[in-house]
C-alpha cells in the first residue's frame, strides 16, 4: 500500500501560481477607468511614489506611501484607541504627511451587516461622500477598517455594474456640492503597513525573535472580493493572504499555524452587540482556545476593529468558566509600533485591552510597571491642568 | 432555539404574501451573482460560525432560494436569516453563490416589510442605530460601561470611570471624544442626514422601530432646520 503521505502532499508544502491571465474575475482597473472616459466619474490616482504589491491572481496593486487621508473605525476609536494611534505613530515615525479627517462619517457597514436598517443607494452615497471628502483635499483613502474595506469594494462593484445606482448617487453627491470621484485602488492600512514592512524591520530597535504569535485575518479583508487581496508565493505558498503574516515575519516573529486560521473571530456585526454569548463561544473555542493547543502563541494578531475586539474581549468570560485562554491581542500596526520602539501606553494605549499582556511586554524586554508609572506620570499633567492634552511630542519620551 | 421545519409555523400566512417577498428578495439587483446552483458539497456550512452554534445553514438557505420553496424561504426569513454573522466565510462556495449576500437581501426584505422577525432581533439594537444615524459613528467610548458589558470583566469600569482622562491621553486630536469615535464635523453631519433623506432609509427605520424613527427624525429635522434645510423625513 503506498503511505497516505506520498499521496497527499501537504497543503503548507503546495504552491498557488499567480498568473493575471488566468484570473477568474475582471481586473476592475479597467472598468473603472473606461468609466472615466465615458465620463461616469473621476477616478483618484494613487500618489506617487508608491509601493507595488501583488493580489490573489498576480495583479499589481498600487499602496501609496504618504499623502493619505486616514479613514478611521468606528470600533478602534471608540474602544481601542491605542490601534488608530499606532497607525499615526508610523506615518509620524517615518516622517510622511497625511490627513487625520474631521470630515469623515463611519461606512456604516457595520450596522448594516447587523441591522440590514439601511438600502444600496445610502450606502453607495456614504461611501462616495467619504471618497469625495478625501479628493478635495488632495490626499488618498486609507481604509483603518476590514469591514470598511470589504464594503467599499462590494459597494464598488456595484456601482460598476448598475448604471442607475451611479445615476442615483452621482445625484445625491450633486446636491451635496460634491465631486463623483472613486479612488483608483481600495488600500487598507494593513497592505500599508504589509508594503512598508521592510522599513519597519530597517528601523526596529526592539528585538521579537522570541515571540510567537498566531495570526487571524480579518474576513471582510480576506473574503470580501477576494482577488483584490495580498497573497505572495513566499508566504503560505501564495494560498492565503500573506497580510500581517508578512509583517510579523519581517520583523522576526515565529508565526506558529493552527488548524482553524480560517475561521472568523465570531464578531457577527449585531451578535457582538445583542448576542454575545455567541461571538464568545465562538471566539474562545474555535480560535483563542485551539491557538492555545496547537500553537501556544504570545499574542494573536490580527488586523480588524472586530477581531481585536471578540478574541480579545471575550476571553474574560471563558476564563472565569474555566477555559484554556489568556493571550493578548493586538493588531498589526501595534506589533510594528513596538518594533520600532512605542510606547506601550502612551502609543499603544494597551490599557484600553483587556486579556493580561503585561507578560507579552516583558518577553520584549520591557518593563510594565515602569511604562505604567511613566504613562501616569504624563497624565498627572492632565489632571493638575497644565496640559489639557497628550501631545504626540508626550510619546517622544 | 433549534429550527423545527416538521411544520408549517407559518401557514396562515398567505401564500400571495410569501409569493410578494420572495419576489422582492429575487427582484433585487446583486441576486444574480449570489446564486448559481448547489453541489450540495457541504463547504459553505463547514466554513460557517453560525452553523456551529445556532441551528442554521448557509446552504438551507441557498437551496431553498433555488428551489423556490417559497413556504421555506418565508419561515428562514423568520427565524433563521438573523443568526447569520455575515462573515462571508460561505463565499468559498465553489459554485461562486453567496449564502452571506442571499440573507443580506432577505433581511433588507424583512426589515422593509416590517417582519416582525426583524423587529425581534433588532431589539436592544436602537441605541446602536441611533448612535450610528445621529452621529455618523458607530460605537462611541461613553458606550463602555460596565451594565453594558458585564461579560468582558472589571476592566470596562476602569475604562468607564477614566475615560475623560484617557481620551485626553491620546494624542490624535480627532480622539479625545467620548459621545462619538471621533471628532466628526458639523457640515458632515448634516451630509449624512440628506444622504438618509435623498435615499429613504428612513422609512425602513420606520418600518422596524417606530419610537426610534421618530426621535431621530425630530433630531435631525432640528439640525437640517438650523442649517436652512426645508426638509421632512414624512
Amino acid at each position: 500500500m503506498i503511505p497516505s503521505e506520498t499521496l497527499v502532499k501537504q497543503a503548507k508544502d503546495r504552491q498557488f501560481v499567480q498568473d493575471p491571465n488566468k484570473a477568474p474575475t475582471e481586473d476592475i482597473h479597467d472598468i473603472i477607468f473606461q468609466l472615466e472616459k465615458e465620463g461616469e466619474w473621476e477616478v483618484q490616482r494613487v500618489p506617487e511614489p508608491y509601493m507595488e504589491v501583488k493580489t490573489k491572481y498576480g495583479r499589481i496593486k498600487k499602496i501609496p506611501i504618504e499623502k493619505t487621508w486616514h479613514h478611521k473605525s468606528c470600533g478602534q476609536c471608540g474602544h481601542i484607541p491605542g490601534y488608530s494611534t499606532s497607525i499615526f505613530w508610523l506615518n509620524r515615525k517615518f516622517g510622511y504627511d497625511y490627513i487625520d479627517p474631521s470630515d469623515q462619517t463611519s461606512c456604516t457597514a457595520w450596522n448594516y451587516y447587523a441591522s440590514a436598517t439601511s438600502n444600496a443607494a445610502a450606502q453607495a452615497a456614504v461611501a462616495m461622500r467619504n471618497f469625495a471628502a478625501a479628493a478635495e483635499t488632495g490626499y488618498y483613502p486609507l481604509i483603518h477598517c476590514g469591514t470598511s474595506f470589504g464594503h467599499y469594494k462590494e459597494t464598488r462593484m456595484q456601482l460598476i455594474h448598475s448604471a442607475e445606482l451611479r445615476r442615483q448617487v452621482r445625484d445625491i453627491l450633486a446636491r451635496l456640492g460634491k465631486k463623483f470621484v472613486i479612488p483608483e485602488e481600495i488600500v487598507h492600512y494593513s497592505e500599508w503597513v504589509h508594503a512598508m514592512r521592510d522599513k519597519i524591520k530597517e528601523n526596529q530597535v526592539r528585538d521579537m525573535s522570541m515571540i510567537r504569535a498566531t495570526v487571524h485575518p480579518a474576513c471582510h479583508y480576506h473574503k470580501l472580493i477576494t482577488e483584490d487581496v495580498i497573497y505572495d508565493p513566499e508566504i503560505y505558498g501564495a494560498q492565503r493572504t500573506a497580510i500581517i503574516t508578512g509583517t510579523l515575519q519581517a520583523i522576526g516573529v515565529d508565526v506558529a499555524d493552527y488548524s482553524t486560521w480560517y475561521d472568523c473571530c465570531g464578531f457577527g456585526f449585531r451578535h457582538i452587540l445583542v448576542s454575545r454569548d455567541f461571538s464568545r463561544s465562538f471566539a474562545t473555542q474555535r480560535k483563542i482556545e485551539v491557538m492555545k493547543k496547537e500553537a501556544n502563541p504570545d499574542v494573536v494578531v490580527t488586523h480588524d476593529t472586530g477581531c481585536v475586539t471578540t478574541l480579545d474581549q471575550s476571553q474574560f468570560a471563558a476564563k472565569a468558566h474555566g477555559h484554556e485562554v489568556g493571550v493578548p491581542v493586538l493588531s498589526d500596526s501595534q506589533m510594528a509600533a513596538l518594533a520600532l520602539g512605542a510606547h506601550p501606553y502612551k502609543v499603544l494605549q494597551m490599557h484600553w485591552h483587556n486579556t493580561d499582556n503585561t507578560g507579552l511586554l516583558a518577553k520584549m524586554g520591557i518593563d510594565p510597571d515602569k511604562a505604567w508609572a511613566e504613562f501616569e506620570k504624563a497624565l498627572e499633567k492632565l489632571k493638575d491642568g497644565s496640559q489639557q492634552y497628550l501631545t504626540w511630542e508626550d510619546t517622544d519620551g | 432555539m433549534a429550527l423545527d421545519l416538521r411544520i408549517n409555523k407559518y401557514a396562515d400566512v398567505p401564500m400571495e404574501e410569501k409569493q410578494r417577498l420572495f419576489d422582492e428578495v429575487t427582484r433585487d439587483e446583486r441576486f444574480e451573482e449570489y446564486l448559481y446552483g448547489c453541489y450540495e458539497c457541504g463547504i459553505c456550512v463547514a466554513s460557517c460560525p453560525s452553523a456551529r452554534f445556532y441551528d442554521f445553514s448557509p446552504r438551507r438557505i441557498a437551496q431553498a432560494v433555488a428551489r423556490e420553496d417559497v413556504d421555506l424561504v418565508y419561515t428562514l426569513m423568520n427565524d433563521s436569516i438573523w443568526d447569520c454573522s455575515q462573515c462571508f466565510s460561505c463565499d468559498r462556495c465553489p459554485r461562486k453563490n453567496s449564502p452571506g449576500g442571499l440573507i443580506t437581501i432577505m433581511r433588507e426584505v424583512a426589515v422593509n416589510n416590517g417582519l416582525s422577525s426583524a423587529q425581534e432581533a433588532l431589539e436592544g439594537y436602537g441605541r446602536i442605530v441611533y448612535k450610528i444615524m445621529g452621529t455618523g459613528t458607530q460605537v462611541s467610548p461613553d458606550m463602555l460601561q460596565p451594565n453594558a458589558f458585564p461579560d468582558w470583566g472589571p476592566h470596562v469600569k476602569d475604562i468607564s470611570d477614566n475615560l475623560d482622562i484617557w481620551r485626553r491621553a491620546l494624542p490624535p486630536e480627532t480622539l479625545h471624544t467620548t459621545e462619538t469615535g471621533w471628532q466628526v464635523d458639523d457640515k458632515t453631519i448634516i451630509e449624512l442626514y440628506l444622504i438618509w433623506h435623498m435615499t429613504g432609509v428612513m422609512n425602513m427605520i420606520q418600518e422596524v422601530d417606530e419610537g426610534l424613527y421618530e426621535i431621530l427624525v425630530d433630531v435631525m429635522e432640528e439640525r437640517l432646520e438650523e442649517e436652512g434645510y426645508d426638509v421632512t423625513f414624512d
